[in-house]
């Protein structure tokens, strides 16, 4: 059996588990949209949003969902030289994106505002930060594939998982849509 | 200390009869097996062939023995309940605690549902769909023996109470909330409960991913969608519904573990938590996995049917949509588990006429199972027996299931024994008679000799008596209004009577299920009586019965070419199957212990979570990782059969069916 | 691979990732500039995001682009269906079983409010 039909069965089945971890979100944006008005007395959506931010940060994970793309495309022209340092600026956007998710968490959880003090932070911080581990393990995963690629050069193997590690990012940028619009813009409204 | 060890004290080991007697059990029994082996000298032997096996045909044997034993324990906690049911009367309060009956049947349900049904269907899964679709292999090897080794951490968390904590949840198997979390099961039980789903789940839904490609990509040139055998067609409609389900139960038992582990408010009582969303979220997944449980089943009936009756299935094209009706429907009904939680009227009556639809699909099959029979030449064998068996006792079942999806009924029998007594009808009807259909239908496949006719049907006729004697009094009691897992009722109710009838059942089934022991082992001793030299020992219709039994670890030496519906029945007409043909070197994939290693992780992993030991657990996922990542080095997953070792093993296998 | 399909490829994922900016853009506008009405503007920023999904999806995920029998198109369609129903009928059911089950403080406060008597 040949390596495309082999690779078209592996980029199914990877297909399938990302519409699995799809539903997961599905079922934290559901329990958010339950749980948003419960804010028990304290800080409501509103009141923690912080417009400017969320934009910058939105801006720049499309640009990696950009940058990824361009990436790839060099990657299926086996164009190793424009190849590397596009995935190393969605690396480097992907990072910088978690420090700023990292460092709202961190400004929360000072001013008292922490998941343990009513439903709607406890979804809001579930929501989001699971979000952010998957980008965690998305820049984990193409840091690991970058090494391959060092040691092992760009093999047909390796493209096809790139290209999987490349359908994962895109897909955590749609995902931010939802939570960048469900989350915070429609917090934004009151 | 606490850091070390977390919230795990000398105070956690076993002090108590039942845990030290389980430990005991657990403890000689590995004792047992160890000694065994060693005097046997097969360590190597069990590594080599079994443990780090990929061949889904060894997976599937090692789902169908840890799902039997799973199936002693399940069984020794129903026969808890139903001792301390009919003994639990007026002045006396049973043998057992509350807390502890609560325990009992928590762990009976989850074991039942989760490692005795799920792991025979993972077990036939396995050997069966390669074979039927002519194919030699999963999509992904790898993920099969890990989706296994997950399984068997599950199984191995949910009995790890007996020796640390002496504790499992006494929530009910679902384990609802508020009474799951913290304020009210502050205990580790639940912690236990939330960890060995949260593990076999991920092996479920490896599984299921894995047979979806493998169903998807891997079929037998000409074998096209329609040409399936049913077995198959269910079984990737459970499928489907097993990947778009297992997600949802992962994230609520996981928001769940928040509120125990982080101070979360999901389902809590206070700071806004929402307890009924987690009543709605985990029967979201809860109903349609009942409907992966029977769907393969339904699917091992229509082979038993048709090859029994030597006919062709009657209707194959409404087979299969009634399969895909099941699947679709099985989605949108799950708010009948809780008619009660108020929604009110309308979001009622949408559920519960929904829900109803169901029985059309359903009445679609019976009626093509007996199209199909009428005017066949039905052979009274057991897998049929099993099949009749199933017929009676599941259109029972089915019909109290459509009276309950009415609300106003539903709101007198929410709950109640009657509740109790449709879904064991129709699980242990409909799932498991199919389970015991298919092993006995497929046993000289696996094996290479029949089991004893007569035995199993003494073993059949003592379960299904035993059957109706133990529920149906359940179903009487249930409109007398006896709720369900009561451990202590009243004298002047006069429901007694009918719990002690029910426990003469239990003992008949129990005598069935020792009959089916003894059935295995004489047939075991008389096998060279009942050989299966030609591999078709039924006259089969698909592809499975091309292979000699047991088959190769091939498989199939040339993957078949396939003309129409019941393959192998086509193969036998046109005189195509036993013909010779040219052997070529074939690529199987190598053994792996990485999924074992992966899965050992996954089981203190959970361990490390359920006592709160987080520096444990930190190693655990960084352990997991890096056996991915080394498993993503490894270039030489695969090995090649040289053409001259296939054709000594199928000449070896033609002399072997040409003598007969 | 021809020239023309590379160049196609690229200004492809250009143009997705411009339409995906402004899509961003004109959301956050809408609602931090107030630029519609309240209840307009939910459906609104909603619609906006749905569309930059399916140009993610066209530009990004390429999913309009699959020989063969086109298994990832259909998992993906019915993926979406089962969110939808997940989303929309937790949604539905949360209502009804939240307005049913209110207790009875927060019932108190309601009517309070309605009669306009002040706590």
């Amino acid at each position: 059996m040949s390596i495309k039909e082999k690779q078209e069965r592996v980029t199914l089945g990877f297909w399938i588990y990302l519409m699995t971890d799809l539903l997961i979100f599905a079922v934290l944006f559901a329990v958010y949209a339950v749980l948003k008005e419960s804010t028990y007395g304290g800080v409501t959506i509103h009141e923690i949003f912080n417009p400017p931010f969320v934009l910058v940060e939105t801006l720049i994970l499309l640009t990696s969902s950009f940058t990824c793309g361009l990436a790839m495309l060099a990657a299926h022209k086996e164009n190793k030289k424009m190849m590397v340092p596009y995935f190393l600026v969605t690396l480097f956007l992907g990072i910088v994106f978690l420090a700023m998710e990292l460092y709202e968490f961190a400004h929360l959880i000072s001013e008292g505002h922490d998941w343990t003090k009513s439903a709607f932070l406890s979804a809001f911080f579930t929501l989001t930060g699971t979000h952010g581990l998957h980008i965690l393990i998305g820049v984990i995963w193409i840091t690991i594939l970058l090494i391959h690629i060092k040691l092992r050069g760009l093999t047909p193997t390796t493209l096809g998982k790139l290209t999987l590690a490349g359908l994962f990012w895109h897909f955590l940028d749609v995902v931010w849509i939802f939570i960048f619009t469900i989350v915070y813009l429609m917090g934004g409204v009151s | 200390m606490e850091f070390i060890f977390g919230r795990l004290t000398l105070n956690s080991l076993p002090h108590e009869w039942f845990t030290i007697g389980g430990t005991g059990a657990i403890t000689m029994m590995m004792i047992g097996i160890a000694l065994f082996i060693t005097r046997i000298k097969r360590w190597k032997w069990l590594w080599n062939e079994w443990i780090t096996s990929v061949d889904p045909k060894k997976i599937g044997i090692m789902y169908m023995i840890v799902a039997s034993l799973m199936l002693v324990r399940g069984a020794m906690d129903a026969g808890m309940i139903w001792l301390q049911q009919a003994m639990s009367v007026g002045a006396s309060s049973g043998y057992l605690s509350a807390q502890h009956f609560q325990e009992v049947f928590t762990a009976h349900g989850v074991i039942m549902v989760f490692f005795v049904t799920m792991g025979f269907l993972f077990g036939l899964l396995n050997y069966m769909i390669p074979l039927q679709i002519g194919a030699r292999d999963l999509a992904s090897p790898f993920l099969n023996t890990t989706g296994f080794w997950l399984y068997v951490a599950g199984a191995i968390l949910v009995n790890l109470f007996f020796v640390f904590g002496g504790q499992f949840a006494a929530t009910g198997w679902l384990a609802i909330a508020p009474l799951s979390g913290t304020e009210f099961s502050p205990g580790v039980g639940t912690d236990y409960w939330t960890w060995s789903l949260q593990t076999s789940g991920l092996g479920t839904l490896m599984g299921g991913i894995n047979f979806i490609m493998t169903i998807l990509k891997m079929r037998a040139p000409g074998m096209t969608l329609m040409r399936m055998p049913l077995f198959t067609w269910t079984s990737l409609v459970a499928m489907c519904i097993v990947v778009t389900i297992f997600p949802i139960l992962t994230a609520t038992i996981a928001l769940l573990s928040l509120d125990r582990l982080f101070g979360m408010h999901f389902f809590t009582t206070d700071l806004g938590g929402n307890a009924m969303m987690y009543t709605n979220l985990i029967w979201m997944w809860g109903h349609p996995e009942v409907y992966v449980l029977i769907l393969p089943s339904f699917g091992i009936y229509s082979e038993v049917v048709s090859t029994f009756a030597q006919k062709k299935l009657a209707g194959y094209k409404s087979m299969v949509l009634a399969a895909f009706g099941i699947g679709s429907i099985a989605l949108v009904v799950w708010l009948h588990h809780f008619f009660t939680m108020g929604a009110g009227a309308n979001v009622n009556a949408f559920f519960g006429i929904m829900t109803t639809f169901i029985a059309i699909p359903a009445g679609v099959q019976i009626f093509n199972w007996s199209s199909t029979m009428y005017k066949g030449k039905i052979r009274f064998l057991g897998p049929m027996l099993w099949f009749l068996g199933f017929s009676g006792t599941f259109i029972f079942g089915g019909l109290t299931g459509v009276l309950l999806a009415v609300p106003p009924a539903d709101f007198q029998l929410h709950n109640s024994l009657f509740l109790v007594a449709h879904f064991h009808t129709t699980i242990i009807g409909g799932a498991l008679f199919g389970i015991f259909a298919g092993i006995t239908y497929w046993f000289p496949k696996i094996s290479g000799f029949k089991l004893d006719e007569k035995l199993g049907k003494y073993a059949f006729w003592l379960w299904i008596i035993g059957f109706f004697v133990s529920f149906t009094p359940l179903y009487i009691l249930g409109l007398m209004g006896a709720t369900r897992r009561l451990d202590h009722y009243d004298a002047s109710t006069g429901w007694q009577g009918l719990f002690i009838i029910s426990v003469i059942g239990f003992l008949i089934i129990s005598s069935g299920a020792i009959m089916q022991v003894i059935q295995i082992v004489v047939s075991i001793k008389k096998r060279n009586k009942n050989l299966d030299t030609t591999g078709d020992p039924w006259n089969g219709r698909t592809l499975e019965w091309a292979t000699s039994s047991p088959p190769p670890f091939y498989n199939f030496a040339k993957i078949p070419e396939v003309t129409s519906r019941d393959a192998f029945w086509e193969m036998k007409k046109n005189g195509t199957h036993n013909k010779k043909h040219e052997y070529k070197d074939i690529e199987m994939p190598k053994n792996t212990a990485l999924g074992l290693y992966i899965s050992g992780f996954a089981l203190v992993f959970g361990f490390a979570m359920v006592w709160h030991i987080f520096w444990l657990a930190m190693v655990c996922v960084v352990g997991g990782v890096v056996c991915m990542i080394i498993r993503t080095f490894d270039n030489e997953t695969e090995y090649v059969v040289p053409a001259a070792e296939i054709e000594r093993i199928e000449l070896r296998n033609i002399k072997q069916r040409r003598s007969t | 691979m021809t020239n023309h399909k590379e160049e196609g490829t690229t200004s492809s994922l250009i143009i997705g990732f411009v339409l995906s900016v402004l899509l961003t853009v004109s959301s956050y506008l809408v609602v931090t500039q107030r630029l519609l009405p309240s209840d307009m503007i939910i459906a609104v920023v909603v619609f906006l995001a749905l569309l930059q999904f399916v140009v993610q999806a066209i530009f990004f995920l390429h999913l309009d682009k699959e020989s063969g029998p086109r298994w990832n198109l259909v998992i993906f369609l019915s993926t979406l269906s089962i969110v939808a129903m997940v989303i929309i009928g937790s949604l539905w059911i949360m209502t009804h079983l939240n307005y049913n089950m209110m207790p009875n403080s927060i019932i108190q406060d309601y009517i309070q409010y309605d009669e306009g008597i002040s706590k």
